[in-house]
């Protein structure tokens, strides 16, 4: 894989610029962790009401926030920038994208990797650490390769919604609102049970937009507890093949995108 | 055409939808043909200058090239690819250089973009660093190598882009008004540069301009596009010769002399100060006419004037409207 060093070479050129102002940088890595630090109080603010949401504990909705929150962040991290295209599309600076010989993707991503959200990132994995150790798990060599995939496909079913909502946006000019609801909505949404919404809505998160098995459905499998909207209980151990789903279909989304663009010239 | 062309445009068009609102509610559609059904072929190690008037079809063809723009009809190839199909792979062979848009990266110094184009291109460390070392010297980059891009010139960033554009040894270079906006000392070192380029490389050009002395200094032959056709190709004298508009040498003497009516490759236009100064309209080189003129008698200064291009061009268009016209009735 030669290309892993040029865009290794094109992260380190995106990253120049972030460094140069050092203080700011470190205000900003604060304050992506603080950001996580509020949504985990609303958590808390819930549980101070009732005893429990969809048949899970205080510490249970931790592990689902926790998930969840590692693979948002580490997606928004490396390919969180779909605002980006939009930015690249109105100044007419992706002609130049494309005229290099790397695929578009790689090098809007190499390009603006933001790594002040690296305070979110390791935050959340803290947060995931202790909560798997505290929970006192019934641990089965499933569980535990569960345990190590489910952030890993956590990240890939949001990289995939970021990669389709940045496809979206070559259609759409105008397009933020929408895929900040896709993107942003979903993590919102993920970081709570999916159990609590009513049947319907539980299988649009789960089947058309799968922000259920960004978080939600893997605790299940985790927990060895079922879905109380009905769902199969084999499908919380599918999460790992829904990412590799969600990832061909944003793929589509993304690469329909390009061609949009070449064929109407922008 | 043959295997020897490095460009191939077969009936080449491009349509645009424009939608524009009409009265309240309804709107209207439009199409513009920016390129419409375009055919001609660039040999390689060939030299060919692209003109026509702002929005004559010049850039939408060069995007046709590079594969960033869909061909609405016909056929392309550059470098025997598929333009659209095939960007990546065709991304190595040709160097692209666009006037108003800047390929280097803003906030990084020079010479740290053209590391990252290496990388990109995939160059082996010696010979980027010799490629490198060649275009430092001749566009005399050395100064600003260590400069944030976003700090240069115009005409320091144009020298930039250029050397980004060559370092990877393309086979064809396009270039999309790369003298723009330019001074006229910059100007003159891009040309100086690129006709070095072709004559030690090879390297296969096509450019697009406003500039005459850009074609006279670097093309074998011109294109002329107007409202996304061809109006003319051939040689730059043979252009201005069909459009009625002449390249005016005027040489001044230090002692008057008869008129020079029999100068090769001119035509003796006006004598003025009792044969002091006179006027030829050029039809060959004007280099061979400076020579034959001061083999003859001493000059003491002289001038060349160009048509201008838009002049040239609107003629153009005017007779082959007017031909049109004429076929019809």
């Amino acid at each position: 894989m030669a290309d892993t060093r040029v865009y290794a070479a094109l992260l380190r050129a995106g990253m120049a610029g972030q460094a140069t102002y050092r203080a700011s940088f470190a205000v900003e890595l604060f304050g992506t962790a603080m950001g996580m630090g509020l949504d985990f109080v609303e958590i808390f603010a819930v549980f101070h009401q009732v005893p429990s949401i969809a048949g899970l504990s205080f510490v249970e909705v931790v592990l689902v926030f926790a998930i969840a929150s590692t693979g948002f962040s580490t997606a928004d991290l490396l390919v969180g920038q779909s605002d980006v295209v939009i930015r690249h599309v109105r100044d007419g600076t992706f002609d130049v994208v494309l005229l290099r010989p790397l695929s578009v993707l790689g090098q809007l991503a190499a390009a603006d990797v933001q790594l002040r959200r690296l305070g979110r990132v390791s935050v959340s994995l803290l947060l995931l650490v202790v909560v798997l150790v505290r929970l006192d798990l019934d641990w089965t060599p499933a569980r535990a390769a569960m345990a190590v995939l489910a952030p890993i496909a956590a990240t890939v079913v949001f990289g995939a919604l970021f990669v389709a909502a940045g496809g979206i946006a070559f259609w759409v000019v105008d397009a933020t609102e929408v895929t900040s609801a896709l993107t942003y909505g979903s993590a919102y949404l993920a970081q709570w049970p999916t159990g609590v919404l009513t049947p319907v809505l539980a299988r649009l998160f789960t089947f058309v937009i799968p922000a259920a098995f960004t978080g939600y459905l893997p605790a299940l499998a985790l927990l060895g507890k079922p879905d109380p909207t009905g769902l199969p209980d084999w499908l919380p151990w599918a999460s790992p093949l829904a990412a590799v789903a969600a990832a061909v279909a944003a793929g589509l989304v993304w690469r329909s995108g390009v061609r949009h663009y070449v064929g109407a010239g922008g | 055409m043959s295997e020897r062309d490095v460009v191939v445009m077969e009936d080449l068009s491009r349509h645009f939808v424009v939608r524009r609102s009409v009265g309240r509610l309804r709107r209207e559609k439009r199409l513009v043909r920016a390129v419409d059904r375009i055919s001609f072929t660039v040999g390689k190690g060939e030299c060919v200058g692209y003109i026509g008037a702002n929005g004559a079809g010049k850039s939408t063809t060069i995007k046709m090239l590079t594969g960033i723009l869909v061909p609405t009809s016909g056929r392309v190839r550059v470098c025997g690819l598929e333009p659209v199909r095939q960007r990546r792979e065709l991304a190595r062979r040709i160097g692209v250089v666009f006037g108003q848009r800047s390929q280097l990266w803003w906030d990084l110094p020079l010479a740290e973009s053209f590391r990252l184009l290496a990388a990109i291109h995939r160059l082996p460390a010696d010979r980027a660093a010799a490629r490198l070392q060649r275009c430092v010297e001749l566009l005399d980059l050395g100064p600003f190598l260590d400069t944030p891009v976003r700090q240069l010139s115009l005409g320091q960033r144009m020298r930039g882009e250029v050397t980004a554009a060559l370092l990877h040894s393309p086979e064809l270079l396009l270039l999309d008004e790369p003298t723009v906006g330019l001074d006229i000392v910059s100007k003159e070192a891009l040309r100086s540069f690129l006709a070095a380029e072709r004559a030690e490389a090879g390297t296969t050009i096509l450019l697009t301009t406003h500039d005459l002395p850009d074609i006279e200094r670097l093309s074998d032959r011109v294109v002329v596009v107007d409202d996304g056709r061809v109006v003319h190709t051939g040689t730059l004298s043979g252009l201005a010769a069909e459009a009625g508009v002449d390249r005016v040498l005027t040489v001044e003497l230090t002692a008057p002399g008869g008129p020079l009516g029999d100068v090769p490759g001119t035509r003796l236009l006006s004598v003025e100060a009792g044969g002091l100064r006179q006027h030829l309209a050029l039809t060959g080189s004007a280099a061979a006419a400076v020579a034959a003129v001061s083999a003859r008698t001493e000059l003491r200064d002289l001038t060349i004037a160009e048509p201008d291009i838009e002049d040239v061009v609107t003629r153009l268009y005017r007779a082959a409207a007017a031909a049109r016209s004429s076929t019809v009735e």
